[in-house]
């Protein structure tokens, strides 16, 4: 291995909880706009870690310390080894065989550690969030699997992450069902809007998050930062045929930096922070597109829209929804997936 | 300065305590939120639960029923955090003036729990959205 690959890997967990907290900021910037408010600043997710990890810890006293306290950590290193595992077949092309399967047991990873985290922490709210996100992990956890099961039939039994970026599986009828599908269950997994039933703001505080505080929340807070990251790249390589390189891909990557600058000198030095802000917006959106992530921004807005537009659904309602229509839907485009592969037709 | 307080004033965490207000300051709180307002421009956020709270937002004179509540939530709350008196009532107990049920102002009991509080008073039957921004925005510089 050169020095240069080892500078690499070393890069590649910073590089992945900044991408996390400007893509954090994103949400809360264009849902204020949606909202016609201003929003956040542009360090605003960064502030907010930074203030996190200078309070102080306190522990319920009935609570269980040692899983109390190792709860977010496991989270926490389960999303970075996701991320890890999605770098390593979006960018350095050395991938394994069966690494999908890998990603898909370090999804579950956050969630379960949010279930032991809110259970460990002895309080009423919390344990009712605990009981929600059970159950909202038993229901998305099985139309996801099944439209994997698509994305394996349409790419012709790949089981590695590499082999699956090479096809564009959405460009399908049943491609496009499992990846509508797929989307929801992401937007379950972050805990966004129609599914935040766990965390419920307005009726259970903040949930499985409630007894935390100091350091450990922050450390909640970049997990949930680097899910953004993780989750939309996963739907990517799955369905929309992985990381685009291109000829303006290096072009890209060295406004990005030359814009990040002028902002950040920008940012301190007027006053004028609107303006700029939205600029910045902008720019990140256009360089994402420009260093072939506009899959990724496209995956996030859709996240961030459907946040926007829908109101909070009743847990019975969400788990109706995921075993109901989903998996329906799924057996459907399932059916249709093996027929095309059957009688070699690719649209369907 | 310390970071603590630098990253503190950047971004504040509001959790709101009602201690036995006539929902008028809890109204013109709320208001801060909308569009007109828009408080998350400074970082400021309302929060469901005061583990995460940076500040209180203590609005209505403290009856005696409330007055545990209060003092186990700002025992919740992690340090450092700012109490907020929002209102005549909560600042100095406003028409409840020697009232029977009354136990005091926000201040003296709060102080009383923690020398060390760090108070800042809004008054005003209801204050105005603007008041309330630039009440916190002088107490953060202030700190």
């Amino acid at each position: 291995m050169s020095l240069f690959t080892v500078l690499l890997w070393i890069l590649v967990v910073p590089v992945t909880i900044v991408l996390g907290l400007a893509a954090s900021w994103i949400v809360r910037k264009v849902s204020a706009l949606v909202q016609w408010r201003v929003g956040p600043p542009l360090f605003q997710p960064a502030y907010d870690v930074i203030k996190l990890m200078g309070k102080e810890i306190l522990i319920p006293e009935e609570a269980n310390k040692s899983v109390f306290m190792m709860a977010p950590l496991i989270g926490f290193v389960g999303v970075l080894l996701l991320s890890l595992i999605l770098w390593n077949a979006l960018a350095v092309q050395r991938p394994f065989v069966g690494d999908v399967i890998v990603a898909i047991y370090l999804m579950v990873l956050p969630s379960l550690a949010l279930i032991l985290g809110g259970s460990s922490s002895a309080s009423p709210h919390a344990s009712i969030g605990t009981a929600r996100e059970m159950k909202l992990v038993m229901g998305y956890e099985l139309p996801l699997v099944l439209a994997f099961i698509v994305v394996l039939i349409k790419t012709g039994g790949q089981l590695s992450l590499a082999g699956i970026s090479q096809q564009v599986p959405v460009l399908s009828i049943s491609g496009m069902l499992a990846f509508i599908v797929a989307l929801l269950c992401v937007q379950a997994k972050l805990g966004f809007v129609p599914f935040d039933i766990a965390e419920a703001e307005t009726e259970l505080g903040s949930g499985v998050l409630m007894e935390y505080s100091g350091a450990l929340l922050a450390l909640w807070k970049v997990m949930q930062a680097v899910m953004l990251v993780a989750l939309p790249f996963f739907l990517m390589i799955l369905f929309l045929g992985g990381y685009g390189t291109n000829h303006l891909t290096g072009v890209g990557a060295i406004s990005a930096i030359i814009l990040l600058i002028v902002f950040v000198v920008g940012r301190f030095m007027s006053g004028r922070s609107k303006f700029l802000d939205v600029m910045a917006l902008l720019s990140f959106i256009g360089i994402c597109i420009l260093a072939g992530l506009g899959k990724y921004v496209l995956i996030l807005v859709l996240l961030i829209l459907i946040k926007n537009t829908n109101p909070r659904l009743k847990i019975d309602q969400a788990m109706k929804f995921f075993w109901g229509f989903c998996t329906v839907t799924l057996v459907v485009s399932i059916i249709l997936a093996s027929l095309g592969n059957y009688y070699n037709v690719s649209w369907l | 300065m310390s970071w603590k307080m630098w990253s503190l004033k950047k971004s504040i965490w509001v959790f709101h305590v009602n201690t036995g207000a006539c929902n008028n300051c809890d109204i013109e709180i709320v208001n801060c939120l909308t569009p007109k307002y828009d408080i998350e421009r400074f970082g400021i956020k309302l929060v469901g639960s005061p583990r995460h709270a940076d500040a209180l937002l203590v609005t209505g004179v403290v009856t005696l029923q409330a007055l545990p509540r209060l003092l186990e939530v700002y025992r919740q709350t992690a340090k450092p955090c700012v109490v907020f008196p929002i209102g005549a009532c909560a600042c100095d107990t406003g028409i409840f003036y020697n009232g029977y049920h009354v136990a005091g102002p926000v201040d003296k009991i709060i102080r009383e729990e923690d020398p060390n509080a760090i108070i800042a008073y809004v008054p005003g039957c209801p204050p105005k959205p603007e008041a309330m921004i630039s009440g916190v925005m002088k107490a953060l510089s202030a700190i």
